[in-house]
């Protein structure tokens, strides 16, 4: 993994925006966004040849401090907007960075249905298992028993597996890795902006103001540590027990494969119809 | 854009400031007094933007050689400058884009 400093990081921020950002101290969303810009340096791509769409929540702030073409959309819907731009112009890289409950309870139908189409976009969803910008309601990925404001004697439904659900829904790249391991999520981002298709880069991510304060998961650093013993590589995770692998998950590549696209079809289909057209 | 929200901009190019792009105006101020009390800014491994950092201490636990310290409040400093080994995990790890162990 060649060394991007952060001087290059700099040139991709929009330094007349009020820095230091919005995010609370030891919040990870900072560190994606170092992974991010990282992986883009790193494929040489153009600013003016990404767009990154978001919606609504703590790490869809992040559009407003990067330097590319950007668009802050509606509550959930970001992958809509994400399609209507892919259909538009065609030769630009989107991508969707979305949150949690962004993507996954308001936006769930547009998710879904994105990964079932199989367009041409790469989500960076960040799970942080609450709604931390609106005060700490429990989101899909809350895990069970725990406190948020709504849930103050302890959440009683189960979690969505977020990187099943899109390997279900029919995504071609999906990949799950954690705020800690930033070198591995450098690479799974760079990966997923190389390939052809719908693909999905789960980020687990610490919100220690709220959500850790909530839980007395202890500080920034403590759940970062945390993550580092609860989520394991794939095969790492296979060797174990039932009974340790409760609580844990496993973090890597799931699926990387190649399914007939959705821009590609739909110009196909035009280039069909006009050439029986011209024949007539 | 109103005057308010644009970057303090530093005069001249004094020693302890950080050019951002090799051709934009825009500079950013690194106080030089904060990353090590005594001794040569030049020979200083890490850089850290006290306007920038929030205190959250992710650089110092992960920082593996022990190179980087915590003041009372909280901010890091470098108490053991020759430690370092410039392998910019705290770069890479830290939120606010604040410190950098890159090599120069």
């Amino acid at each position: 993994m060649p060394k991007i400093s952060q001087k290059a990081i700099h040139k991709f921020l929009r330094h007349d925006k009020n820095f230091p950002h919005v995010w609370c101290p030891g919040c990870s969303n900072g560190i994606v966004l170092g992974a991010t810009i990282r992986a883009i340096a790193e494929l040489g791509y153009k600013k003016d040849n990404i767009v990154m769409v978001s919606g609504i929540g703590c790490s869809s702030r992040m559009p407003v401090y990067v330097d590319f073409n950007t668009l802050h959309s509606l509550h959930g819907r970001a992958i809509a907007y994400a399609t209507g731009i892919k259909i538009v112009k065609p030769e630009m890289k989107v991508i969707v960075i979305t949150g949690d409950g962004d993507a996954t309870a308001i936006g769930g139908n547009h998710f879904i249905h994105g990964a079932r189409r199989n367009i041409d976009m790469t989500v960076i969803l960040i799970n942080n298992n609450i709604y931390g910008m609106t005060g700490g309601q429990y989101s899909p990925t809350t895990p069970y028993g725990d406190r948020t404001t709504t849930t103050p004697y302890g959440n009683i439904d189960p979690v969505f597996d977020i990187c099943n659900l899109a390997l279900g829904a029919g995504a071609t790249f999906v990949a799950r890795t954690t705020a800690f391991h930033v070198i591995e999520a450098q690479s799974f981002i760079k990966q997923a902006f190389e390939h052809k298709g719908f693909s999905l880069v789960e980020i687990i991510s610490a919100c220690p103001v709220i959500y850790g304060r909530l839980n007395k998961k202890g500080d920034a650093s403590a759940m970062m540590k945390s993550m580092k013993e609860n989520v394991l590589p794939i095969k790492a995770f296979e060797k174990l027990s039932d009974k340790q692998k409760k609580g844990k998950q496993k973090r890597g590549i799931f699926v990387n494969k190649i399914r007939p696209e959705f821009i590609e079809e739909y110009d196909k289909l035009i280039k069909s119809l006009q050439d029986e057209k011209g024949r007539k | 854009m109103s005057a308010a929200r644009k970057p303090k901009k530093v005069e001249k190019h004094k020693e302890g400031t950080i050019i951002l792009t090799d051709d934009s105006s825009i500079k950013m101020e690194v106080a030089i007094d904060d990353i090590k009390s005594e001794g040569d800014y030049k020979k200083s491994p890490v850089y850290i933007y006290y306007d920038w950092c929030k205190k959250c201490g992710i650089c110092v636990s992960f920082c593996p050689t022990g190179a980087l310290g915590r003041k009372p409040d909280g901010s890091p400093y470098v108490p053991h400058p020759e430690k370092c080994i410039h392998c910019e995990m705290c770069d890479r790890l830290c939120p606010d884009f604040a410190i950098t162990g890159a090599k120069r």
